[in-house]
């Protein structure tokens, strides 16, 4: 396994009500999660906005500090590790942000963000590693010399896959990556990101709303619901029969290739 | 694949080469006034008092910009006090930018107790009305370029602390330092290398907007007469001394006013320019 959650809690505290002495109310977030992650496993996450999907990713890799249950890394448990402890594990589970804008520093160019996290663990041959990195997601070599606002947000989406990939890491997770991007740039970096799996050896979370999307790349999907998991199972069944109310409600929301043709 | 985005540069802008004209001639003065400057600074002449500046009548060859109450030329003694001036300007103006900088980002990146005391520190030192606050440390310190240095960076460092505090909670909210943090780079490594770079036009802009404060605040300490010892000419020191015989020669006000005036502008000026020059975004 390369993930096992066993009954995660997650709570933040809430500062828009806190009193002004003692400590603010907390929020909680997530309500107990249970679920495994294969190795080469490419799992959905999907859920309506506010259903604690993102946070869930953050605790995985340990973002955030869980309030209460386990997170087991490669047998590892990593759920309260310091930061320092955590430091050598962090090259093998990596992310690729929702925002590719605010994800890559715009003071550096594309080969020094993707050549930081690789000098930070040590990697030997840095230069050529770079270049493979951008040769993997499609990108040309003299990218490593622009700045991310001098590209397009697809192209910026590629630099953040290349930063994750070039670390070789085993676990890679993918936070609404596309939902910033339009169609067409959305079907390529999805294209990629399923080679990329495919030819690495990944295992891969993929966070979204937007179930179309968990269709065509993912093997198992976990339904969130207001911080509590309300359905999981692989993905042709869940689309064929989804179990939970509120699954079916998100299938409806899927909107068709084919509209009524009157409303044009 | 290839785009001009890349080769689009923004003209230097008439506002950096007038600031930086400006200030350039006033360091090359400063830093070569015993050879330029046409008069001893010091040398009274109580038969050449209150000549007037070379365009108009009844001057003598040499003084151009006239001559104090006291004989002494204007010119002479502007481009000796341009030397304070600027020394202040840049010491001043560097310390209190190190100092308020660096507590700013600690404030603003690391949040916690050390925003709290920090940020308590400067919510008192706000408090203080600055100028008194400058004379009463002058007070206690006795004149001096030190002094003044002193009392400009105790005052004028919540400044920096205020503002640098704010843009690195709002760059510290950004993705990329969550992705230094998944990248495992340390938290004093990750405010360096990633935090300090993105607040870097600001700094920039505030210190050489400090550095045209700290003429200001040289100036009116020399004008109550708290800055280095009285015979040392300086621009506020002469402002003073112009004061008292405004209606017989004016030039002897107006000529360093003017100075100090075109000096804090080209500073801020300067500033402005830089950051659009800094900006990778802009640029």
């Amino acid at each position: 396994m390369m993930y096992q959650i066993k009954d995660l809690h997650l709570s933040l505290p809430d500062m828009t009500r806190k009193p002004l002495l003692g400590p603010a109310p907390r929020i909680e977030i997530l309500k107990g999660l249970t679920f495994d992650v294969p190795k080469g496993a490419v799992l959905g996450i999907v859920g309506g906005s506010g259903s604690g999907k993102s946070t869930l990713g953050r605790a995985m890799l340990r973002l955030l500090e869980p309030t209460a249950g386990e997170v087991v890394f490669d047998g590892q448990t990593i759920t309260h590790l310091s930061e320092n402890a955590l430091r050598p594990l962090r090259r093998r589970f990596q992310m690729i942000f929702q925002d590719p804008m605010s994800s890559l520093n715009p003071r550096r160019r594309v080969g020094g963000i993707i050549a930081g996290p690789l000098h930070l663990h040590g990697f030997d041959g840095v230069p050529g590693r770079v270049a493979e990195a951008l040769d993997m997601v499609g990108l040309p070599r003299h990218f490593s010399r622009r700045y991310p606002h001098e590209l397009s947000g697809g192209q910026r989406q590629r630099v953040g896959i290349a930063r994750a990939i070039a670390l070789q890491p085993d676990f890679i997770l993918a936070d609404e990556i596309v939902s910033g991007l339009d169609v067409s740039s959305q079907a390529q970096v999805l294209n990629l990101l399923g080679e990329l799996v495919r030819d690495l050896g990944l295992t891969l979370a993929f966070i979204s709303h937007d179930l179309s999307v968990i269709r065509r790349l993912c093997n198992r999907v976990v339904v969130l619901h207001q911080g509590v998991i309300v359905e999981e199972a692989e993905t042709a069944r869940l689309f064929d029969a989804p179990k939970a109310r509120y699954t079916q409600e998100l299938l409806q929301a899927i909107p068709l290739p084919d509209p009524f043709q009157k409303w044009l | 694949m290839r785009d001009a985005r890349g080769d689009l540069r923004r003209p230097v802008g008439l506002r950096l080469w007038l600031s930086g004209g400006w200030l350039t001639l006033l360091v090359l003065g400063a830093v070569f006034a015993p050879w330029i400057a046409p008069k001893d600074p010091l040398m009274q002449d109580l038969f050449l008092g209150r000549l007037p500046p070379f365009w108009e009548s009844g001057t003598e060859p040499g003084f151009w910009l006239g001559t104090d109450s006291l004989g002494r030329d204007v010119l002479s003694r502007m481009l000796y006090g341009a030397r304070l001036a600027l020394e202040v300007a840049m010491i001043a103006g560097t310390l209190t930018c190190i100092i308020g900088a660096a507590l700013g980002l600690i404030a603003g990146y690391y949040r916690g107790w050390p925003d709290r005391i920090i940020s308590r520190f400067v919510d008192i030192w706000m408090a203080f009305p600055p100028v008194l606050f400058a004379i009463l440390l002058i007070a206690v310190l006795g004149p001096g370029l030190w002094s003044i240095i002193i009392a400009i960076v105790v005052i004028d460092w919540t400044r920096f602390a205020r503002v640098i505090r704010a843009e690195a909670m709002s760059q510290g909210a950004m993705d990329y330092v969550a992705s230094a943090q998944v990248a495992g780079r340390k938290r004093f490594g990750t405010m360096l290398t990633e935090i300090l770079p993105n607040v870097l036009p600001t700094i920039v802009v505030l210190l050489t907007l400090e550095m045209g404060i700290a003429v200001i605040v040289e100036a009116i300490l020399s004008f109550v007469n708290l800055s280095i010892s009285t015979d040392s000419p300086t621009w506020g020191g002469m402002i003073a001394e112009g004061r008292t015989s405004v209606h017989q020669a004016w030039w002897v006000l107006v000529f360093p006013l003017i100075a100090l005036f075109l000096t804090v502008l080209s500073f801020s000026q300067l500033g402005e320019g830089l950051k659009d020059r800094f900006d990778p975004v802009l640029r």
